[in-house]
């Protein structure tokens, strides 16, 4: 019963969906605060009914009700409750359907903290953002059903992919797909602006928190995948520049660029056409991340739905959404106006300087991404591009990028003063040239490379910090100034100050990951060991153990360094007979700085294992460093100004101009 | 035939620092492969980090497990044992299973756009922003009609010190 109750609740939101769209038309029409109110009570209708739907699906695979197609392709009986429930998503229908979910949960997001927008932006944005809706939940209503019902149920169910069946991937999808989807919300506000034909800075004010909230779930999801992938594939890999990786890739970078195009709008009106296009696109590249792991077209670890019919809807839907959209604009964009003017050396120019490295760096992963298939289709070749392309290409674009980081935020608005502002720069430049020095007598001269890279690390985050002391006037006023300036600081501006340090602390640990990694491979019998890096890996012995839903090979280490006991390490060969597929449990040992890494390999069957041991300094800084950006980014939510839902609290009424101005 | 324009990687870019690059530590590389001299084994190594496994999804035989990489590594090692240059190895390998198997794509006919675009993408936001700039300078304080007022815009800069009074 629970999978026609879901059907239903899935048709019911796709006319909820028709309906909702139609607010748009309507509003164009008719200034009445009813039709918002009735694309308020659509947005919330839509999302509840997926909530039913969603809420279906899962009872059919913790109860396993194997007569329903996907449970029984992608579920077990013997598996845990919390890969029962990740299973859900952990398949193309049921993932398909948690983006529609979120996609609504977004809508209906609106609809509840959107009472400070205007009627008619609120009508439109939510119009838009039903037909979104509509594309994909007709996609999943016709190509995608998950409540399909097979004529004779099994006995029991296929399984789980066993690379899957992890805590961290477990919750990796649900991020990355409010991430994803989140930028749906840019995409509606852009093309309900262009299509009142008004972009200001209230505008870009309404649309940089739902940009702020996705990018930091964005941020996050990213995280999660790449700490999986190094613990889950048993090498310790954590980026491969794979199509599927670059997918969630190119948004992120966009959507980092938005959010800094979009405060150029705020507080100074200039880059409002731009702006505008780049929503569109961050949401097209969302789309195109979607149709990557969907459609097959190129090969990937992730991809786990391959099916070409569907990617010809999902490019449809790309083609519309996005096609229309930049139609619009085009139609639109001689209509904008040019803001506030600012000079080369200002904030506005830093920012503007940030969009054209960012937009080059996520057109340059876009290429590489989409080059090996466009000189199949069109040269009949076939070429690979992998992590050498990328390195001469998307990182020195970085380190431009990196540099400039610690500039913008020193900057003034609107014009400032070249000779001065290097004088800001004086302590970070100092502190990398320092960093570089310290680096190159540690390795006795031979890592340009690591030296050049620490100092770009280190430049961020005193950077970031200089750039708060230079706003509060640290040391340069009064330590009562600073407290007072450092109080009326806005949170943005912290929110600034830990999501630069935290790329700082990203780049400090990619560089010492990259040039400090070691290794040792060897066969190990029981109480022999190896060496590395100063650290003795014992195997002290190899067990059978069951696990819940698999067999494994135990191997028990313990590590010592300088005769001390440092650590003992679990790795585990695991077999999983319903699906005949085999994994590898990395032991890890970290204490922050740096990673030490096990993976039991095969036997060779007269008493000794193939052992991998790694020593991965600075490792988990790229993943601490990535969570930082994400708490910047949710400290800068948090400043009212930008709050959603909250009352504007400023006491003279004239400020409110979002409301007043499009009031009835 | 498309020739190869063979251009030595180290002169593409300053990118020597670069060449190590961010490919991770890894591998699927078993103990009876790693060769006793320790600097060829670092050249295979890095070899194998630049070659794509081709029955696998995306990965360079160097992180691969699947039999037909092992043998490529094997063959790697053969190559360097006998006294072929980094180069000459990769040759001899994309000789044999095409350029797919290239992770750094050659500069060749086809590849001019993959190698140039990204300096082109740069090229081309600097000319924008130029033109932004040299429009802009000069008129000044110029406001449409779709924009702010100058007190709208003063009562937007003053926001920040209004919260904290409030």
């Amino acid at each position: 019963m629970a999978p026609e109750i879901g059907y239903f609740a899935l048709l019911l939101a796709l006319f909820v969906s028709v309906v909702q769209s139609a607010a748009l038309f309507v509003a164009a029409r008719r200034h009445d605060p009813m039709v918002a109110a009735f694309a308020d009570q659509a947005a919330l209708a839509q999302f509840m009914f997926l909530v039913v739907a969603f809420a279906s699906l899962t009872y059919a695979f913790v109860t396993s009700d194997f007569s329903v197609e996907v449970v029984a392709a992608n579920s077990h009986t013997a598996k845990p409750l919390l890969y029962k429930i990740a299973g859900v998503w952990g398949n193309h229908e049921g993932s398909m359907l948690l983006w529609v979910l979120i996609l609504s949960l977004f809508g209906a997001a609106v609809a509840l903290f959107g009472r400070n927008l205007p009627d008619q932006l609120r009508t439109d944005v939510l119009g838009v953002h039903g037909m979104v809706g509509f594309g994909f939940l007709a996609f999943v209503a016709l190509t995608s059903n998950p409540f399909a019902r097979l004529a004779q149920a099994p006995d029991d169910g296929n399984g789980l992919n066993p690379i899957l069946q992890d805590p961290g991937l477990a919750i990796h999808p649900p991020f990355l797909y409010l991430g994803y989807v989140g930028f749906s919300m840019a995409f509606s506000f852009a093309v309900a602006a262009l299509i009142r034909g008004k972009v200001d800075a209230c505008w870009a004010r309404w649309v940089r928190p739902w940009v702020l909230a996705a990018w930091c779930f964005l941020t996050i999801g990213i995280t999660l995948g790449s700490a999986w992938a190094y613990y889950t594939l048993g090498w310790g890999g954590w980026w491969f520049w794979d199509p599927v990786e670059n997918a969630s890739l190119m948004p992120w970078i966009s959507g980092a660029a938005l959010l800094h195009s979009a405060l150029v709008v705020e507080r100074r009106n200039a880059l409002v056409s731009w702006t505008v296009l780049l929503a569109i696109l961050t949401f097209s590249l969302s789309l195109i991340g979607t149709f990557l792991v969907r459609s097959g077209v190129l090969t990937s670890v992730h991809a786990f739905a391959l099916d070409p019919a569907r990617g010809v809807f999902i490019l449809g839907l790309i083609l519309f959404a996005a096609g229309g959209a930049l139609t619009l604009y085009a139609f639109r964009v001689p209509h904008l106006k040019y803001g506030a003017p600012f000079a080369p050396i200002s904030r506005e120019s830093g920012l503007a300087a940030n969009n054209v490295l960012l937009s080059a760096a996520a057109a340059t992963v876009f290429l590489g991404t989409f080059y090996p298939l466009i000189v199949d289709v069109i040269g009949n070749d076939k070429i690979s591009v992998g992590p050498p392309y990328y390195n001469r290409t998307f990182v020195p674009i970085m380190i431009a990028l990196l540099l400039i980081m610690v500039i913008g935020p020193m900057l003034k608005w609107k014009r400032d003063n070249l000779r001065a502002a290097s004088g800001r720069l004086k302590y970070p430049a100092l502190a990398g040239l320092l960093t570089s020095i310290l680096v190159l007598i540690v390795t006795s001269g031979h890592n340009i490379f690591a030296a050049a890279f620490m100092a770009v690390a280190v430049w961020l985050v005193v950077g970031s910090f200089a750039a708060l002391a230079y706003r509060t006037r640290l040391g340069d006023a009064s330590f009562a100034t600073t407290l007072r300036l450092a109080r009326s600081t806005p949170r943005a501006f912290y929110g600034l100050v830990i999501a630069h340090a935290g790329m700082g602390i990203t780049v400090a640990g990619i560089t010492g990951m990259t040039s400090w990694a070691a290794e040792k491979i060897g066969m190990l019998r029981p109480g022999k060991s190896l060496e590395l890096s100063g650290y003795v890996l014992r195997l002290r012995a190899v067990d059978d153990v069951a696990g819940s839903n698999y067999d494994a090979e135990r191997g028990t280490f313990e590590v010592i360094r300088k005769g001390r006991f440092v650590a003992r390490l679990i790795s585990e060969r695991r077999f999983y007979p319903v699906r005949q597929e085999q994994t590898v449990a990395a032991g890890i040992r970290t204490n922050l700085i740096s990673n030490l890494y096990v993976a039991i390999g095969e036997p060779d069957g007269s008493g000794a294992w193939a052992v991998r041991f790694y020593y991965h300094p600075f490792m988990p800084w790229v993943w601490i460093g990535a969570l930082t950006m994400a708490l910047g980014g949710i400290v800068s939510l948090s400043d009212r100004r930008l709050r959603v839902g909250v009352p504007q609290r400023v006491p003279r009424p004239a400020v409110a101009f979002a409301g007043a101005r499009a009031g009835p | 035939m498309i020739r190869t324009l063979r251009i030595s990687a180290r002169n593409l870019f300053v990118a020597v620092l670069f060449a190590s690059g961010f490919a991770t530590s890894s591998s699927a590389v078993t103990p009876d492969e790693v060769l006793q001299d320790p600097t060829l084994e670092m050249r295979a190594r890095a070899i194998s980090q630049n070659l794509r496994c081709v029955v696998c999804q995306n990965q360079s035989i160097d992180d691969s497990a699947a039999p037909l990489a092992h043998d490529l590594r094997v063959l790697v090692r053969e190559r360097l044992v006998s006294g072929d240059t980094d180069e000459q190895v990769i040759e001899f390998i994309a000789a044999r299973y095409g350029n797919f198997v290239r992770l750094n794509p050659p500069l060749q006919l086809n590849t001019i756009a993959l190698w140039l675009g990204p300096g082109a993408f740069l090229f081309i936001g600097a000319i924008g922003l130029g033109r932004h700039l040299r429009r802009r300078s000069g008129d000044d304080g110029g406001h449409s009609p779709g924009s702010l007022t100058a007190v709208e815009q003063q009562r937007l800069d003053e926001l920040p010190s209004e919260r904290r009074s409030a």
